[in-house]
């Protein structure tokens, strides 16, 4: 319930009880404490509690319909949240709105996908960099050569970033007419243009074949390696989940039931019986 | 190459847009030095310069920040009084008549800029079509305050009343804005070159606007709020940046008309200008600025060409209207143009196909 701003703990809390071996001695880049929101009388998400390392690649699972992408809303400040605090670098983002979040630190992808349709892949790109470059209204209308500068690091960087996914070549294409593989990985790359300290993907595998997949696996991983930022991300892919996450954190009706390693997870009784139904316990 | 090619899109439409301007503006002087084009077309020049502004000026909120405006008849309006009234008390301390117009263009832009920026302020926070329904009040309530208005100048400077005319001008004072009689203007400054040079302006600042990190802003939360606000961009100041630079073309287009008349009163500037305006940016394409500049065109001087028509006319006007609205959204004849086209776009588009075929089977 506490607003006011905890102490900063001196033994970093990461979403597993193994910690990173680059993360030990830093403080966790995200902490959730005993957030929860309510619709109505409705209890979407209670108690949550999730600690994130600076460079760690953590897993939100769970049934379909369990709170794990109004988890995302809640840090992303889509939603208010009804109760507890969340903590981006140790600063509280209360009174945050989305924008202000996102210049803080968090960029996100979507479950639904949410280009910028009717644009090309390379102004996606560039709109995701907004608050990265800073020409104004001023110089822009009279083409100052301010305004050339900022276009052509603009330019070239978004064609560096787009080169993670080796989308470099779609630059002018339309964002909307590109295969649905390739509008996910426009996502993460215009979320990559914020310059993120936390990395929020949404199911990032969806709609995607076992090699598409792989390939996403190994991105995720060079995209921490490289950027050196953390990752939180919600999938249902279990191949994906236990191949990269060092954390886990599972999530029913709302509430974590469990937390740990991938092979932790895997045997966990709680799990298992949420995913496959009652025991004989239920 | 690809991405040259796919890039010059927008580029190209841009230039074709400057240069359609400039060879319609060409012809029209050739022909006014030559042989004369009638005193019909040459009464129409000016108000169509400044219905091409504002038809662009709307299209700018309309199709490139998706926002719907009902009132910018209004914004003319304010910029038709106010910048011919600064236009008559500068007479005497600025002799060179194209400054005047344009210090007037300046200061009616300003004012109009002004008052929106206002009604942004609380409608531009909301996310639907609050907008439509505050400019369409915005406009009413603009002419009935035009209407009741009475300004004057005289020795001992400005004089304003409301309602009544109390103003007391001493000897050798002017009227300048004469309550529901409008503005009694006899020096008609605004110029055809100056309506030119107007939309070549307005055309400049919207193209740069569009092509730039904040047009790039604009749109982004035109497409997808939630998506452009996770990314850091502030939707309300976006959505404001456009409407305020519309509100301000829309202010200088409305003193280029309002200078090109010898009087003029606030019902012309009523809500069904408002809509004509709409007309023109929905039937030239939303977000098409050639679109726009065509079609202000046509839609200006049909009316007067409509003339032997006589009471007639306005119904001829409005099949006009409905056939060229049918004819573009006819799947015939958008094949047609869309097959004739293609044939030079191939080039270029094979390459991209190629590249998404490819992306497809990674």
């Amino acid at each position: 319930m506490s607003n006011k701003r905890p102490e900063t703990k001196l033994v970093p809390v990461p979403s597993v009880n193994k910690i990173p071996e680059r993360d030990v001695d830093k403080s966790p880049i995200l902490e959730a404490q005993h957030l929860g929101i309510d619709f109505g009388g409705l209890t979407a998400v209670n108690e949550f509690n999730m600690a994130i390392g600076r460079t760690e690649i953590a897993g939100l699972i769970g049934p379909n319909g369990a709170g794990k992408t109004t988890v995302f809303n809640l840090l992303t400040k889509v939603y208010q949240p009804t109760r507890g605090t969340i903590l981006l670098d140790g600063m509280d983002t209360h009174n945050m709105n989305t924008v202000q979040v996102n210049r803080a630190g968090i960029a996100r992808t979507f479950q639904n996908i949410r280009l910028f349709d009717n644009l090309s892949v390379e102004d996606n790109v560039k709109i995701g960099m907004h608050n990265a470059i800073h020409s104004g209204v001023l110089s822009s209308v009279l083409r100052l050569p301010s305004y050339w500068r900022e276009e052509k690091i603009a330019h070239e960087r978004a064609l560096e970033l787009l080169s993670i996914f080796d989308m470099q070549d779609l630059a002018g294409a339309k964002a909307g007419s590109l295969p649905y593989g390739a509008q996910r990985r426009l996502e993460i790359v215009r979320a990559l243009g914020t310059n993120p300290s936390l990395l929020l993907l949404d199911e990032p595998a969806a709609g995607m074949n076992p090699s598409e997949t792989a390939e996403l696996m190994e991105n995720i991983v060079k995209i921490r390696d490289t950027f050196q930022i953390a990752i939180l991300l919600i999938e249902h892919d279990m191949s994906l989940v236990m191949g990269i996450c060092e954390g886990i954190c599972v999530l029913n009706f709302g509430q974590i039931i469990a937390k740990g390693t991938p092979t932790e997870i895997q045997n966990n009784p709680e799990v298992i019986k949420a995913y496959l139904g009652g025991g004989k316990e239920a | 190459m690809k991405r040259l090619a796919t890039m010059k899109k927008s580029t190209r439409n841009n230039l074709f847009t400057y240069a359609l301007v400039i060879a319609a503006f060409v012809v029209v002087q050739a022909l006014r030095v030559g042989p004369g084009i009638g005193s019909m077309l040459e009464g129409q020049l000016i108000p169509i310069c400044a219905y091409v502004t504002m038809a662009l000026a709307l299209n700018l909120v309309v199709g490139i920040s998706g926002e719907l405006s009902l009132g910018h008849a209004g914004f003319m309006s304010i910029g038709a009084f106010a910048g011919s009234a600064f236009a008559m008390a500068l007479q005497d301390s600025v002799g060179l008549s194209p400054l005047r117009l344009a210090l007037a263009m300046v200061f009616g832009a300003l004012i109009a800029a002004v008052l929106g920026f206002l009604i942004g302020i609380p409608v531009l926070r909301l996310n639907g079509d609050y907008l439509a329904i505050v400019t369409l009040a915005f406009g009413e309530i603009i002419k009935s305050i035009a209407t009741n208005v009475y300004l004057g100048m005289d020795g001992n400077g400005l004089h304003f009343s409301f309602l009544n005319d109390t103003m007391d001008l001493s000897d050798g004072g002017v009227e300048l804005i004469r309550g529901p009689m409008g503005v009694m203007n006899s020096q008609r400054i605004s110029t055809f070159i100056a309506g030119f040079v107007l939309v070549l302006a307005a055309l400049t600042i919207i193209f740069n606007l569009v092509n730039s990190r904040t047009g790039r802003a604009i749109m982004a939360a035109r497409d997808n709020r939630i998506a452009a606000e996770s990314v850091g961009i502030s939707v309300t100041k976006y959505k404001m940046i456009a409407f305020v630079t519309s509100a301000a073309l829309a202010g200088a287009a409305g003193t280029l008309y309002g200078c090109s008349q010898t009087t003029f009163v606030a019902t012309r500037f009523d809500f069904n200008t408002s809509i004509l305006i709409l007309v023109f940016v929905v039937l030239g394409g939303l977000g098409n600025m050639w679109g726009s500049v065509i079609a202000a065109t046509a839609l200006t001087i049909l009316p007067e060409a409509l003339r032997q028509f006589s009471e007639l006319r306005m119904l001829v006007y409005a099949i006009v209207l409905i056939l060229v609205m049918l004819a573009t959204n006819n799947p015939t004849l958008r094949g047609f143009f869309t097959r004739l086209f293609r044939r030079e776009r191939e080039g270029a588009d094979a390459g991209v196909r190629a590249v998404k075929g490819g992306g497809g089977h990674e």
